[in-house]
């Protein structure tokens, strides 16, 4: 597995993403966290996996896990027509512009996120996110559950493929299907 | 401030000697002479006069840093890694140095767009003389340098007071750069007020640039009507003898347009642009043509169309040279800060040069004499023409079958594309014959050619795609309106009164440059959506193109569909890069012309005004450059908010207001002196959006001001609510920040709103006459 930036010259220095090597660690990850947040962008309508487009894995995920969703773009419409309704939505850099907040109480008021994961924007955008949080929320765990490897989050999985991805995402739902929350 | 403090300003200013000196008098002279209109608090500001206001703005919009670099190299102390509060060797962090980094971007643009001005205005002087009067509308523009006016306190008459002025930005900006040097300033929020004092010399250097311009050269002056030019790579006429002019600056491309009509061959010719310069070329000719914005020129020069290339200043392909001689285009550099190491030819013969060049001698010259560029590139064309027979560096498709059965499936092109387009999967199908993937990389492919760098089998993949496109490159038949310059006095005294009150919804300028996520239809797709909304629709430099570039279902394009006057549903191209302060100008010029607001040095008022009371909205889509970096900041430190595609995260600086925060939203009632709440109107100054549809919902909601009147609230929360329902299928969630009584709630969803209102606790509040600035509440005086 390889672990550098899916975008060639997107570079880390000292501090770079513990890549995730096997999808239970996300479970794990998501199960320790007390208030988990799911960042989810706009590609995840756009690009398919197994003929499906990627939200439809998110959902199956966000429900199993019960995770809170935070919608970024114009994709809330995209959950709540196939019946999910996030627990928010906003643009990427208002949720990020909170994030780096200590301050901030979470999308419902009752504390700020422990765990803040990504999945679905722009590389580029998703990475500078990561990088923000990276550097003004250095307590913040962030992970992405992308199939490119974004060394400023705290985990990422390495580059892959979309059959790899489709794996991943749909083991850690097993995994939450499975076991209870 | 009395006029005497301005005396005494203007005296301590004679004491410095040299340059300064002359400018302080040459002042003195305009103050006297020229313009009656009371003096403001803030003449010529220096780097920190304004920093009050820029600290006001910066506190409502706070910065989110992203670090596109973790590291700092910028001394032999580093490289220092700066990660997560890490201070480098002389104790800057992350904080100080990514705003340090925006701070040198600002200058890095402003200067380039002085300079321009600079070399533009020298230019203009030894050929017209320094009196020569400045003319941008006649009658219709008195104010006719609006922003130089506001910052300055000084109203220019003629092309010597341009040079006086452009003295003082160019000491502001040296003040501005030297601020970044390890061990000056110190604290993000300074560095942001620095680049915030950069982005308004830039807009001096932009508005004066583009004055003397329109003065001298017969450009549209301030006309609604400007004439519609033919755009796209498919409206040259390739048979004939084609002059391709790359850059911003329009001087060398005069001497061309002039020798070619001098020896009538205008009809035996083509002179074509390609960025800013070609919007600046047919100000001066109407029968130039615009191939397109930025990221054609890959296409354009590898088409093999242009018999000679002529490169100037600011956003040329660095290597246009490298592709040029691929084609065997000659190349003719024509400015000093862009020479490609070529022999300067300036005081050579003509005869000689074409002689060199059309033998292919030499690949290029440097010429910076606009006049024997202009012959030189005339004969040159007309010697090369009929040998070159269009040579293409385009493979054939049977070629790129071929060739694309080296691929290795490495993936390192689509790792290397800024767009992340998939393009190993194109080459793969390209190798069975099936050329479809390729040609649906066309439209989002940017043309910048880092996938053939990364590729370890040097496949031209841009190449491939170009070839693929090709059908639909030389079908591009398009319109662009000419830049028209300002907006009249007489516009901004029609539409004033109905903007100010929020009647009219906003203002929506799409500017900047190509770096678009998707393509340019986006751009079309959400000028046209508020031009039929009816706002004032602004255009200019790359995005005027990109918003002509397409047409609606009659066959017209936005130009032709809609008037190009400064008016409700008008879609007015203002022209190039540097005409991007007639838009600020406007604003400006609302505050004065139909608010009277005095605007001589009177800086902060006419921010808070503008910032206030004008909805306008800035849409740079496809913003890549530090010049674009530079023209926001310009409108940020007037309070004009500025929206960004996906990549301007890049920029790596957000200015983001904070909607959950009450506290952030009060203003001052300028009637009462107390404290309003007036919601997050506007509550972005800078932001990145992530799609089309998001852009769309921002822009209506940023239009949004404190001073709506309940009637022009109403039409604007319509569209916003509306925009967001139907591109995001859900009502907003924050319309009871909007609602502030309850006539502000638009008819038709009177019982939707009501229900989130209570859901809210919401309360009813009032209309302030609002103001950030406490020195404008007027009670005290009463
Ligand atoms: S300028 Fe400061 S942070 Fe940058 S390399 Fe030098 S010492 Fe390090
Ligand atoms: S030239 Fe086009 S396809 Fe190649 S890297 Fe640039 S944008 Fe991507
Ligand atoms: S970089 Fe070249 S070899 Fe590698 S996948 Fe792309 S086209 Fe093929």
């Amino acid at each position: 597995m390889s672990c550098e930036p899916w975008q060639c010259a997107e570079i880390a220095a000292t501090k770079k993403a513990n890549p995730i090597q096997k999808p239970e660690i996300v479970v794990a990850m998501i199960k320790k966290a007390s208030r988990p947040l799911l960042i989810v962008g706009s590609n995840v309508i756009t690009r398919q996996l197994e003929g499906k487009p990627v939200i439809d894995f998110i959902i199956d995920l966000a429900n199993a896990s019960k995770v809170q969703v935070l919608a970024t773009a114009h994709i809330v419409g995209e959950f709540v027509k196939r019946g999910y309704q996030p627990a928010g939505f906003m643009t990427a850099m208002d949720i990020g512009n909170r994030i780096v907040d200590p301050t901030w109480m979470g999308l419902d008021g009752k504390g700020h996120p422990d765990l803040v994961m990504f999945v679905g924007l722009p590389y580029y955008m998703e990475s500078l996110l990561l990088s923000g949080l990276k550097h003004f929320a250095p307590d913040l765990k962030t992970m992405t559950l992308d199939n490119t490897y974004h060394p400023h989050a705290s985990w990422s999985f390495p580059n892959a493929g979309s059959d790899v991805w489709a794996s991943n995402l749909k083991v850690i739902t097993s995994k939450f299907s499975e076991g209870g929350n | 401030m009395t006029s005497k403090n301005v005396r005494v300003k203007i005296g301590e200013m004679k004491t410095n000697a040299g340059l300064i000196k002359n400018l302080e008098l040459s002042v003195g002279k305009v103050i006297t002479d020229n313009w009656d209109e009371p003096m403001g608090p803030t003449p010529m500001p220096h780097i920190s006069t304004l920093r009050d206001w820029d600290f006001r703005l910066l506190n409502k919009y706070k910065p989110f840093y992203m670090p596109d670099c973790d590291l700092c190299c910028l001394c032999t102390y580093g490289k220092c890694d700066l990660t997560a509060g890490k201070r480098g060797a002389c104790g800057l962090n992350i904080a100080d140095q990514s705003s340090r980094i925006v701070l040198i971007a600002c200058c890095i643009g402003a200067t380039t767009h002085n300079a321009h001005a600079r070399h533009v205005v020298d230019h203009l002087i030894e050929v017209y003389g320094r009196k020569f009067p400045l003319n941008v509308g006649g009658l219709n523009v008195k104010v006719e340098a609006p922003v130089t006016r506001l910052i300055t306190g000084v109203k220019p008459d003629t092309l010597g007071d341009l040079d006086d002025i452009l003295s003082y930005t160019e000491s502001q900006l040296t003040h501005c750069l030297s601020a970044a040097h390890t061990g000056q300033e110190a604290n993000n929020l300074d560095f942001e007020s620095k680049a915030f004092h950069a982005g308004r010399m830039d807009q001096i250097g932009m508005e004066i640039a583009d004055l003397c311009q329109i003065s001298t050269l017969g450009f549209p002056k301030a006309d609604p009507e400007a004439p519609l030019i033919q755009m796209g790579i498919g409206t040259v006429d390739t048979k004939k003898p084609v002059i391709m002019c790359i850059g911003h600056n329009v001087v060398p491309s005069v001497g061309i347009i002039d020798y070619m009509k001098e020896h009538k061959l205008d009809d035996k010719m083509e002179v074509v642009g390609l960025c800013c310069t070609a919007i600046d070329n047919t100000r001066y000719y109407e029968r130039a043509k615009i191939v397109g914005p930025i990221s054609w020129e890959l296409r354009f020069i590898r088409g093999g169309f242009a018999d000679v290339t002529v490169l100037d200043e600011q956003c040329v392909r660095t290597d246009c040279n490298i592709e040029a001689e691929r084609v065997k285009s000659p190349v003719i550099a024509a400015s000093e800060k862009n020479c490609l190491g070529y022999k300067d030819r300036t005081n050579d013969p003509v005869d000689q040069i074409v002689e060199d060049l059309a033998t292919y001698k030499v690949p290029g010259v440097l010429i910076l004499d606009p006049e024997k560029v202009g012959e030189v590139a005339v004969r040159v064309a007309q010697r090369v023409a009929p040998v070159r027979k269009k040579m293409s560096s385009l493979p054939e498709l049977d070629q790129i079958k071929e060739l694309a059965k080296k691929c290795r499936h490495c993936n390192l092109c689509q790792r290397s594309c800024p767009q992340d387009l998939s393009i190993e999967p194109a080459v793969r199908a390209a190798a069975e014959g099936d050329y479809s993937k390729l040609a649906d990389l066309y439209e989002a492919c940017i043309g910048c050619g880092r996938c053939e760098e990364a590729c370890p089998v040097k496949l031209e993949i841009h190449s491939f795609i170009l070839k693929v496109g090709e059908k639909k490159m030389i079908e591009e038949k398009n319109f662009c309106r000419s830049g028209r310059g300002a907006v009249q006095d007489t516009e901004i005294r029609s539409v004033g009164g109905p903007l100010v009150l929020g009647e009219i919804p906003g203002i929506v300028a799409l500017v900047g440059c190509a770096n678009y996520p998707n393509g340019g239809k986006d751009v079309y797709d959400i000028a046209r959506e508020f031009a039929l909304r009816r706002y004032i629709v602004v255009t200019s430099g790359c995005s005027a193109m990109s918003a002509g570039s397409y047409k609606n279902e009659d066959g017209k394009t936005l130009y032709e569909e809609f008037p190009g006057g400064f008016e409700a549903g008008g879609v007015l191209n203002v022209g190039s890069c540097v005409s991007n302060p007639h838009i600020a100008g406007a604003a400006i010029k609302v505050a004065s012309i139909f608010a009277k607001r005095n605007l001589r040095g009177n800086y902060e008022e006419i921010a808070d005004y503008i910032h206030n009371r004008v909805g306008a909205v800035g849409l740079a889509w496809g913003a890549y450059s530090q010049k674009a970096a530079s023209i926001a900041a310009g409108f940020w430190s007037l309070g004009v908010p500025v929206l960004v595609g996906p990549h301007g995260t890049k920029y790596r600086r957000m200015l983001l207001g904070r909607s959950d925060k009450p506290e952030n939203w009060e203003v001052l009632d300028a009637r009462t002196g107390e404290t309003v709440n007036v919601g997050p109107a506007p509550e972005h100054l800078f932001q990145s959006v992530e799609t089309p549809q998001e852009a769309m919902v921002q822009i209506a909601k940023l239009c949004l001001r404190p001073n709506d009147t309940w009637k022009g609230r109403m039409g604007k929360l319509t569209h916003y609510i509306d925009l967001h329902k139907r591109h995001y299928g859900v009502m907003p969630p924050d319309i009871h920040q909007f609602v502030r009584t309850p006539a502000d709630i638009p008819i038709t969803m009177k019982d939707e709103i009501t229900a989130v209102l209570k859901e809210h606790n919401w309360k009813e509040s009032i209309i302030p006459d609002p103001t950030m600035i406490p020195r404008l509440v007027r009670k005290a005086k009463e």
